[in-house]
């Protein structure tokens, strides 16, 4: 045995190891339900299975928990990218629709850019109302989570808006190599915004930022402009996620696409260890905790759990990671398992020396420390 | 002693950004109902008591949550100025409190009839006594109220859902001649609504009795498109033999519709399509061979429900549920019908 006890309990501490082990572990239900879970075959020139589905399906997630990742390092919110998600699909499908041929390259390409700018123009709002008229995250992005879907409804006339344009369908329903277009574009995303934040000193101002503010502004950095700029990217984000999200079904739908998607969002950067009291985000782990919640919506389906039940299953499945997310619970478990196998002490050591304990809010945190250190 | 001091000053400042988070709601959902009302047409702008004789109707409707929602929305404004009816419109955004504070608001104004299509089917006796104290009769469109007293209402017009699934459960036992079996899954509408419970016990009423048939799968799509299509993507990932897809809207079956062209089948060929409501956008795929049939659930009930509330005001008696005139749709008559299609 070459895993050490030792070893062992630095793996089951890792921020990611819970998540993970979440993920293998509904992954693991479903297949031991349908052994053909896993199966991947060619279908119509591209990849086609479940996995292939929960890919394509957590792409439009994953941008908007993308952008909520750096929004919550700030300490603020967006409560506003499921409307945005609805006026990006609504925009773009309005004008596509009105083209005299939808499948035409450009008009597309130009239906896509004043959605995405719009969406921009949302996110600047946002911001503007955080950063410099200083209203509180929650309310600011409130705003425009309630009236941002009345401007979808109002776009779209109420209606779903159809289109049947092969340009626009690849962007969340198509297939580039064998593999859905929008997990690619997410992906693509997702590794640029890891490089510019970690390789550059973007990603330390942000935590800087949302560790405290006024320090960061007394060190040098200009926390307005910062703070405009991430919401501006949270929009664009929840706004290439409604083109993803319409795109997949052909169709704007202004008064559901979106619906309620930012509690799934804040829930992904969540368990993906980022504490919504800022100053410190893990990207990777908004992944993991993307892929766990489409995943679990996927299995759930794949396992034919009843409607009525389904909801009741999920709660279970998200209380069990939280509670294996939290120290203090897992700490509480471990010294009881110890103290029934008769090992004394050492129990409490085990609190104190906790290396990564981010999710317990510490508001005296010292963090322009680590802007002294770039 | 300065640390509890600083933790005494946190929950004021924590009070006052409550109080802040308040203030803005407050501001925010008025804002919201402001682009609501912008769609009303001005109804003469005198207040509640009409005093030019004509009849004020205050109609709270569940929101805009699909198009055939809009279409009855458009429907009954457009009835009531026809009719010469006031018309108070109210959107209550699918929130079952929206509605109840909008049915106060119309006792509050003193209006001659009340109508409105409950969000959900129960909690409604309150505020449905309130009315009846304030000597206000109440119209119930499309949707249904659980209650144990049915004197809180005057009448109730609208779809029988029950039926709806029956019939379509019928044309699916009429079309298939062969022995099967029949593997069937259904997209169920949003759990616990009245049309998807009321639908699944029709279509289980008739089709459950034929042992040709057999229920493989049954998921909710939230009567929306794109949940249609990812159940349906998951059922056909799951289960290699489906005969016959029963959707409880036409959303959820469009969005199924294209699940199953992306797995390489024809939909309305490979698998049978029952769907109910007849949007345009079903009978145009009717008309393409891709839904079978459509049982349709009528919206424009606009110009009844004016007759009603005429009747009701005048103290007529009025028969206590009133059927939507409607139909089932199939293929054949889909492309005659099209043309017809306003929502």
């Amino acid at each position: 045995m070459s895993i050490t006890p030792g070893r062992l309990r630095a793996l089951t501490r890792h921020r990611l190891f819970w998540p993970l082990a979440l993920l293998a572990g509904l992954l693991l239900v479903a297949v031991a339900d349908n052994p053909s879970f896993f199966s991947v075959r060619v279908q119509g020139g591209h990849l086609y299975g479940n996995l292939i589905d929960i890919l394509r399906l957590s792409a439009p997630l994953a941008l908007i928990a993308l952008g909520m990742t750096l929004v919550i390092a700030l300490k603020g919110i967006d409560l506003s990218v499921g409307a945005v998600v609805a006026i990006g699909g609504a925009v773009a499908c309005t004008e596509i629709s009105q083209l005299a041929d939808q499948g035409s390259a450009s008009g597309v390409v130009l239906a896509v850019g004043a959605a995405l700018g719009l969406c921009l123009l949302a996110g600047l709002w946002n911001g503007f109302l955080v950063a410099y008229v200083g209203i509180q995250p929650i309310i600011a992005t409130l705003i425009l989570m309630v009236a941002g879907r009345g401007v979808a409804q109002m776009v779209t006339d109420g209606q779903i808006v159809t289109v049947s344009s092969s340009p626009y369908h690849l962007i969340g329903g198509g297939y580039l190599f064998g593999l859905p277009f929008s997990a690619l574009t997410a992906g693509a995303v997702l590794g640029l915004v890891a490089l510019l934040v970690r390789r550059s000193a973007l990603g330390v101002l942000v935590e800087s930022v949302g560790g405290n503010a006024e320090a960061s502004r007394l060190a040098g950095i200009k926390s307005r402009g910062l703070t405009l700029g991430v919401y501006a990217f949270s929009g664009l984000c929840a706004g290439a996620a409604g083109l993803m999200i319409s795109s997949n079904i052909a169709g704007a739908d202004g008064n559901n696409a979106g619906l309620w998607i930012e509690l799934d969002a804040i829930f992904a950067v969540v368990i993906g260890g980022t504490a919504l009291t800022g100053g410190r985000f893990y990207l990777g782990g908004t992944l993991v905790g993307v892929l766990v919640i489409q995943t679990l919506t996927t299995v759930v389906l794949s396992l034919g759990v009843p409607p009525e039940t389904t909801l009741v299953f999920k709660a279970c499945v998200v209380t069990a990671v939280c509670l294996l997310q939290s120290p203090a619970f897992r700490h509480a478990v471990t010294s009881r398992l110890r103290r029934a196998g008769s090992r004394p002490p050492g129990a409490s050591s085990t609190h104190i020396e906790k290396p990564e304990h981010e999710h317990e809010p510490d508001p005296t945190e010292p963090t322009p420390r680590e802007v002294q250190n770039t | 002693m300065s640390a509890p001091k600083s933790s005494r000053s946190q929950p004021d400042l924590s009070r006052r950004h409550f109080a802040m988070a308040l203030g803005a709601a407050l501001v925010a959902v008025p804002l919201a109902a402001c682009g609501g009302d912008k769609k009303q047409p001005s109804g003469g702008g005198n207040g509640g008591g009409g005093g030019d004789g004509a009849i004020t109707f205050g109609f709270a409707q569940v929101g805009s949550e699909s198009g055939w929602r809009t279409a009855n929305t458009t429907s009954i404004k457009d009835a009531a100025k026809k009719a010469g009816i006031t018309l108070k419109f109210s959107d209550a955004q699918q929130k079952q409190e929206n509605q109840i504070a909008a049915i106060r608001s119309f006792i509050t104004q003193k209006v001659d009839v009340i109508g409105f299509s409950p969000v959900v089917e129960s909690g409604w006796d309150t505020v449905l006594k309130e009315a009846r104290d304030a000597k206000i009769p109440v119209i119930l469109t499309d949707r249904a109220v659980d209650s144990a007293d049915d004197s809180l209402y005057v009448t109730f017009i609208g779809s029988d859902f029950v039926e709806e699934g029956r019939r379509a459960g019928k044309w699916l036992v009429e079309d298939t001649k062969e022995d099967g079996p029949f593997n069937v899954v259904v997209l169920e509408g949003t759990t616990g609504s009245a049309p998807a419970n009321d639908r699944k016990k029709g279509f289980a009423e008739i089709v459950g009795n034929d042992d040709r048939f057999r229920f493989i799968a049954s998921q909710t799509g939230d009567f929306t498109r794109a949940k249609g299509k990812e159940v349906m993507e998951s059922f056909l990932k799951s289960h290699k033999k489906i005969d016959v897809l029963f959707a409880h809207n036409d959303d959820m079956a469009i969005g199924a519709i294209q699940a199953i062209e992306e797995a390489g089948k024809k939909p309305g060929t490979d698998i049978r399509i029952v769907s109910i409501d007849g949007i345009k956008e079903a009978f145009q795929a009717m008309a393409d061979g891709k839904i079978n049939v459509v049982v349709e659930c009528n919206p424009l009930i606009g110009p009844q429900v004016m007759d009603l509330v005429k009747k009701v005001h005048a103290g007529d008696s009025v028969e206590k549920r009133v059927e939507a005139e409607e139909g089932v749709f199939t293929q054949e008559q889909a492309k005659d019908e099209l043309p017809n299609r306003t929502y």
